[in-house]
């Protein structure tokens, strides 16, 4: 039992991260139908500008905050400089150009940082407390969450309760209407970017410290994980990529904790996904299926 | 005097495809012109040409002595030109209340914007009813009103409505047609008033534009449309112009 407590526990602190990042993929897809496969090789660019603000600096929360800006700042010259240029009507072509927005990305960290493993130490104890002998919860795993709640939380302020909010929704759900009503549509597409790198960013510089480190691919293993998860929880849903990414954390923990083998909690990701989607083919929040009777 | 709308040899269409030509329009203050047309006429290319969602090749557009052609389609909302697009375009995922804030967001004005928001819930009781309620759950007539009423939060000086009554029980159409009427009326819109429904569409006109092919074949004020297209108890109509303009 207390085994389970800890596994869910950590399970829910990996989740977050996986959420944060499933959160970017669907403010993306959400603004332009384009799944974002660079979303990894930015938040890496953006973990690696806090790796250098934090050598300069001493200071490991610039170099956060840095990552949050830059990751932001990266995201607008990507969608500005090169993925509006896709035409909408052509879907695949997105795919290719996102992935190869990531091929450069990585290939330009490689040329600045070198390919070496660089191991990122967390800002916090990752020592777990214990209380009466029973494992709760590290410091660090306490900051991820807070740091992930928060954001979730100014996401959905933003998008329901304010202007900009609900320009960025009209513009995801209903373009040509949203244009026709005054809305910058291509502007609106720009501060989506901006979001989800930002988002991207962050979840970058939560899991980084977790032992995975700092290369120039560090992030494609979560970008998968992560891309699953927003799947499950169906593209289009924002709750449904916080919710999926929590669902595949905990999973991944149960599995890995359980049956001693890493390697099967990647097939438990994908049986989850199966699963999901024989029952509820667009993911379990999937908008509106009928847009106009 | 210059018209509210004036459009001069407009060709527009989409890529190779040419689909409007040499189209000459005028639509005065508080007018309602119906442009009527068979299926592949021409009708809602027209419109997505005067609001902008398609770039004409040719021609001029000028709403109150201003050229359209050179202002992108989210500035022309501010010149007070609302365009309801077919197909009850409400936004299915956002409320009653959030479709109509939307309509007046690019307002500076925000407490008017909010005033014409309510006046939108006064004209319209079964919106006010259902506020809180997403797209998606209203009824078509319901969706109908709804786009309109979001159209009208911008305070336009010219509405172009695209098949409103399309699908809706003859309840609603009458009840969309009595409202365009009361806006005509009482507030001085004007409005561009596409309709495959060609007695609904002249019941309330005070213009109508014939389109084939792409071509403006007739043109002429309400009452005389509705003699030379519609068959009456006295009169037959023109049975020949109907059957090769309008299919029926």
């Amino acid at each position: 039992m207390q085994r389970f407590g800890y596994l869910t526990v950590d399970g829910l602190a990996s989740g977050a991260v996986y959420a944060t990042f499933a959160l970017s993929l669907v403010l993306i897809w959400r603004a332009g139908r384009i799944v974002n496969f660079a979303q990894g090789a930015i938040a890496v660019a953006s973990a690696y500008l806090a790796w250098s603000v934090t050598a300069h600096t001493h200071s490991y929360w610039l170099g956060f905050v840095a990552a949050l800006a830059g990751g932001a700042l990266l995201g607008v010259v990507v969608e500005r400089g090169v993925m509006r240029f896709v035409p909408a009507d052509r879907p695949m072509d997105a795919v290719i150009v996102a992935v190869g927005v990531m091929l450069v990305v990585q290939g330009v960290l490689g040329m600045l940082y070198g390919a070496d493993h660089r191991p990122v130490p967390a800002p916090l104890p990752t020592g777990v407390w214990r209380v009466g002998g029973v494992a709760t919860v590290s410091p660090y795993q306490l900051f991820v969450v807070g740091a992930v709640a928060v954001l979730v939380a100014a996401l959905a302020l933003l998008f329901t309760r304010t202007r900009l909010g609900l320009r960025l929704r009209a513009a995801a759900f209903a373009p040509e209407v949203a244009r026709l009503l005054g809305v910058r549509v291509a502007r609106m597409t720009t501060v989506a970017w901006a979001l989800a790198s930002a988002a991207g960013a962050l979840a970058a510089m939560l899991v980084l410290p977790s032992g995975l480190g700092l290369t120039p691919t560090a992030m494609d293993g979560v970008f998968i994980t992560a891309f699953t998860a927003a799947v499950i929880g169906g593209l289009d849903s924002a709750v449904g990529a916080v919710v999926g990414g929590l669902a595949v954390g905990v999973v991944v923990n149960y599995v890995t904790g359980y049956a001693g083998n890493p390697n099967l909690a990647n097939l438990a990701v994908l049986a989850l996904l199966v699963i999901v989607l024989l029952v509820r083919p667009g993911g379990l929040f999937s908008g509106v299926a009928v847009r106009r009777a | 005097m210059t018209s509210l709308l004036t459009v001069g040899g407009l060709a527009a269409g989409y890529g190779p495809v040419a689909v409007l030509h040499d189209v000459d329009l005028r639509v005065e203050a508080g007018q309602i012109v119906a442009v009527l047309g068979a299926n592949g006429a021409g009708k809602t290319t027209l419109l997505r040409a005067l609001s902008g969602l398609i770039r004409p090749t040719a021609g001029t557009l000028d709403l109150a002595g201003t050229p359209l052609i050179p202002v992108p389609v989210e500035e022309r909302v501010r010149l007070g030109l609302a365009h309801v697009p077919e197909g009850q375009a409400v936004v299915a995922e956002l409320t009653v209340d959030e479709n109509l804030r939307l309509g007046g967001l690019w307002r500076r004005d925000r407490a008017d914007a909010a005033r014409a928001r309510d006046e939108v819930y006064q004209l319209l009781p079964p919106l006010a009813a259902r506020r809180r309620h997403a797209g998606h759950q209203l009824s078509g007539g319901e969706r109908q009103l709804l786009a309109i009423g979001r159209a009208l939060v911008a305070r336009p000086r010219l509405l172009l409505l695209d098949e409103p009554c399309l699908g809706l029980a003859p309840l609603m159409t009458a009840r969309v047609l009595a409202l365009l009427r009361r806006l005509r009326d009482e507030n001085g819109l004007a409005v561009v008033l596409v309709e495959q429904n060609v007695a609904a569409a002249l019941s309330v006109a005070d213009q109508g534009v014939l389109l084939a092919g792409g071509r403006v074949v007739l043109t002429g004020d309400a009452g005389t449309l509705r003699d030379s297209l519609l068959p009456t108890a006295g009169a037959p109509g023109d049975a020949a112009l109907r059957h090769a303009y309008l299919g029926f």
